[in-house]
């Protein structure tokens, strides 16, 4: 007998199963129907969460050879290390959506798809170092933290999976930040400095103020995301002026105050000029960035052939 | 020249601890068995988190269809007396 949904087109029917599903909290698997816009809106927010792992590792490859120490210097490779599995994670997971790694670099190469505006900006100092572990990781462990309970399953995991090593990333840099703050008056200052270079930016990590957010009902409403941009930027401002102040830091906001009522910090007015200018390709480091990965790829190019022939050799023995 | 392929995807299983059930990890790119275990190993193994590692062809691995859960995965309701709460102990039976 036929009963009033199954007269329903399938698309409709399907649409309305996978809308309770996620409704309802429930993981989607990657053999499970999806609608189209889910499937895109993941490949493009996984995609380019993978790319900002990978791009990420080039302001600190900057200080490798030049670390203060090797205890910083082992420290900081093995960070990299980090950035780079926490990329094939990502990488593993959009794949699931039926996209290939091969597409996904050529959105990287030709800019269709983006990666985090953070690595636009220059590492200067060996303060750089610190800020970006404290306050670029810190920024990142807030939204990952949130996306671990992200409808997607394999993105889900992975996010776990990140999250257990992230910790380390932002201690280490703290830890940078503190000895600095310990230390002799340049190199408080120098410390003082990149604090002031990277707050601003690390707010503007979680993305477009609420109310001009382009790609989030949706992402609400099949629970891709379930903190908007302002929720975790709040969150972040609350647990790190603590942090700068014990150390003797000033955050760079004339404005910032601690606000009884709301149990959380007022800040000032973030710069989205500044971020629409270095997102649109003119920030201090995007030609550099682009163009060493776009390099690098094509100089590896001889390794994947030669690894393809010995596969192709080993068949024919 | 052919499309850049990124080599072959793997699945990858580790064990945590001796005796303890692999557990599927992720995916890994690699061209062949060797380079796998080691690509496996660098990516999901950088903090003593396996004791031992399988890898196994993605395009090998035979899935179920969540269209078929429910034929798959019928709860058995009717054979209730595949679990030990059906059957009736005599009263005082210990250790059972």
């Amino acid at each position: 007998m036929e009963t009033a949904q199954s007269t329903l087109p399938k698309e409709e029917m399907l649409l309305a199963k996978f809308e309770e599903k996620t409704a309802a909290g429930e993981a989607i698997e990657p053999r499970d129907w999806m609608p189209e816009a889910y499937r895109k809106h993941l490949i493009r927010q996984m995609s380019q969460h993978a790319h900002s792992e990978v791009i990420g590792m080039q302001p600190e490859g900057n200080w490798v050879t030049r670390a203060p120490s090797l205890r910083a210097r082992q420290i900081l490779l093995a960070k990299i290390q980090d950035e780079g599995g926490h990329g094939l994670y990502l990488y593993s997971a959009a794949e699931t959506l039926g996209i290939t790694r091969d597409e996904m670099i050529q959105q990287l190469h030709s800019g269709k798809a983006k990666y985090s505006n953070i690595f636009n900006y220059p590492s200067l100092t060996w303060a750089d170092i610190g800020a970006i572990g404290w306050l670029v990781d810190g920024a990142a462990i807030v939204n990952q933290v949130s996306l671990q309970r992200t409808s997607y399953a394999p993105y889900s995991r992975a996010m776990v999976r990140i999250c257990k090593e992230e910790s380390f990333h932002q201690r280490q840099g703290y830890e940078i930040m503190a000895t600095m703050m310990k230390g002799t008056a340049e190199q408080r200052e120098m410390a003082q400095d990149a604090m002031n270079r990277w707050w601003w930016p690390s707010l503007m990590m979680f993305g477009p103020h609420d109310t001009d957010s382009p790609h989030s009902a949706d992402a609400f409403r099949w629970k891709i995301k379930r903190h908007t941009n302002d929720e975790l930027r709040q969150k972040f401002i609350d647990k790190t002026v603590q942090q700068a102040e014990l150390i003797g830091l000033t955050v760079p906001d004339k404005d910032l105050r601690w606000n009884e009522a709301k149990q959380g910090y007022d800040y000032g007015k973030i710069d989205w000029e500044e971020f629409n200018r270095v997102i649109n390709g003119h920030g201090p480091c995007n030609k550099q960035r682009l163009s060493h990965h776009i390099r690098v790829h094509n100089e590896g190019a001889w390794v994947r052939e030669a690894a393809e022939a010995y596969k192709q050799k080993q068949k024919n023995n | 020249m052919a499309a850049d392929t990124q080599l072959d995807s793997w699945e990858v299983f580790m064990q945590s601890r001796p005796g303890a059930n692999f557990t599927h990890q992720g995916s890994i790119h690699a061209s062949d068995k060797k380079m796998a275990l080691q690509n496996a190993r660098d990516t999901y193994s950088r903090r003593s988190e396996g004791t031992s590692i399988w890898v196994v062809p993605t395009n090998e691995i035979a899935a179920s269809s969540p269209d078929e859960a429910d034929m798959f995965f019928d709860p058995a309701n009717d054979k209730i007396y595949r679990m030990p709460t059906f059957y009736t102990m005599p009263e005082g039976a210990k250790n059972i």
